[in-house]
């Protein structure tokens, strides 16, 4: 537990020492915030909930931004070397990998906590469901979740930053792209129900979609954790293999 | 105190170390001599626990480094080859890191790190970030992270290398130093480090002991009474394999 902490605080410092996690968090809340007013026509639909003016393109910044921010997470050890002090370490490969991927995400609860003036101007214009919001910050932050622990299970693979990069957004891409309603709505015409409902259920805005609406179900709890605690142990096994 | 005994790694069909035992004892500095891939670096990632072995087994102080690897790495200093660091972090903010992470707290922490930096004599880099030093300063910055917790075993790869001739001489007098107390072993390609600094050295040649000893024992073996000549007759060339 304490080690966790140790190497958590390390990656924090390393993230805000350097420009990346300011850059990052500037980019979310300018990209997001901006289409809220302009693509989102926050103020013409009058949706106090949030859920399609803003809350809708944040799949969108993450399947981008979340991988510039986790990719760095392995690879940079693996090139620098200091793989191999940590590998000789007294601490468990465990708390290093749950130190990391906290600490990414800590990242983006920043990025996400900072959006809070568009909150209370929703509550200054309208009367929303602040419940419902919340429900559908859940939902934007653990689809964060979801992207990161891929970008931190694609960096255990490789020691280049870009190659992670990119294989990472093209995977959360896919993810964001095969649930897309179009994409889905295509499909459904040539009557393929098992492979409609597949891929519903695979990608990301089923499950994003029904937090963001209010709605909390099993299923979509399963469906993020399920996939962050399965590439935290494929990081964990990969990490293992190559010490092999 | 180390025990190797029998240890093995073998990267497919090609043998890097091969079935390799030795010991170090407290007050003991084994230098550990060989050309480039004779399988040093391999035996030293072995033995501190960061490549899992073929086969076989080394003991820290009695603490087996595959049964109880904690108990095993906490026993351990050690500098790798390349040195490596985060260059993310300033020389004290490393030093500090790498004492939490030897669960070093309160004034032990600060005494620690000053310790640490006084005798790698890097008093005028303490604040400065890792990424600005020279190469001089980055090997010592290492050294003094595996000095830290005054550990019983060091382990040094190559602790000499990239150093000039005045640093050169403080290193091999501060290995001289170390090792009336501690057991050490280190791997040079300097022959007269041995003289400057070991007790006892081995010269291994693709994954095997071909000599141990005393550097008078060592001195003797040869015909013309010089370590030059007994490496350059008991280690193949490069140029060995092509021709025969």
């Amino acid at each position: 537990m304490k080690h966790i902490w140790t190497i958590l605080k390390r990656e924090l410092v390393s993230y805000f020492t350097q420009p990346t996690a300011y850059a990052i968090i500037l980019i979310f809340l300018l990209i997001s915030l901006t289409f809220n007013f302009t693509f989102g026509s926050f103020i013409l639909a009058g949706d106090a909930n949030l859920e399609w003016s803003f809350l809708f393109w944040h799949p969108w910044l993450y399947m981008l931004l979340a991988p510039a921010v986790g990719m760095r997470l392995w690879s940079d050890e693996q090139r620098n070397g200091t793989l191999e002090l940590l590998g000789t370490f007294p601490i468990p490969p465990w708390s290093t990998i749950i130190g990391k991927y906290l600490a990414a995400a800590l990242v983006w609860l920043i990025a996400l906590v900072l959006t809070f003036p568009i909150i209370i101007t929703v509550n200054y214009l309208g009367d929303p469901d602040n419940g419902r919001i919340v429900s559908g910050y859940l939902g934007s932050y653990l689809t964060c979740c979801v992207f990161l622990a891929i970008t931190m299970l694609v960096s255990a693979c490789t020691r280049d930053q870009v190659v992670c990069l990119i294989v990472s957004v093209a995977i959360c891409t896919l993810m964001v792209l095969c649930g897309y309603e179009a994409f889905i709505r295509e499909l459904a015409r040539f009557r393929f129900d098992f492979l409609v409902e597949a891929l519903t259920s695979l990608g990301v805005w089923d499950h994003f979609r029904s937090l963001s609406r209010g709605m909390f179900r099993y299923q979509d709890m399963v469906w993020f954790f399920s996939i962050i605690f399965t590439c935290l142990f494929g990081t964990s096994a990969i990490l293992s293999a190559k010490r092999a | 105190m180390i025990e190797v005994e029998n240890l093995t790694k073998h990267f497919g069909p090609k043998f890097a170390v091969n079935d390799l035992s030795f010991t170090v004892k407290p007050g003991e500095v084994l230098g550990f001599l060989g050309p480039n891939g004779a399988g040093k670096s391999t035996t030293m990632r072995m033995i501190t626990g960061f490549i899992t072995p073929s086969s076989g087994d080394a003991k820290i102080c009695g603490h087996s480094i595959l049964d109880e690897p904690f108990l095993a790495k906490e026993k351990i200093g050690y500098l790798p080859e390349s040195a490596p660091l985060y260059n993310d972090m300033t020389v004290i903010g490393f030093l500090k890191f790498c004492a939490d992470v030897r669960n070093l707290v309160g004034s032990a922490k600060t005494e620690a790190v000053d310790r640490a930096i006084e005798t790698c004599f890097l008093n005028a880099v303490a604040h400065q970030s890792i990424d600005t030093l020279s190469k001089g300063y980055r090997h010592r910055t290492c050294l003094a992270q595996a000095l830290l917790h005054d550990p019983e075993v060091l382990i040094l790869d190559e602790p000499t290398d990239g150093l000039d001739p005045n640093q050169k001489h403080e290193v091999r007098q501060l290995i001289k130093r170390l090792g009336t107390t501690k057991s050490i072993l280190f791997s040079t390609h300097i022959l007269e480090e041995v003289d400057a600094s070991c007790t006892r050295a081995v010269i291994v040649d693709r994954g095997k002991i071909v000599a141990d000893g005393t550097p008078e024992e060592l001195k003797k073996q040869s015909a013309t009474g010089s370590l030059h000549d007994l490496f350059r007759t008991l280690t193949t060339l490069d140029t060995a394999h092509a021709t025969a």
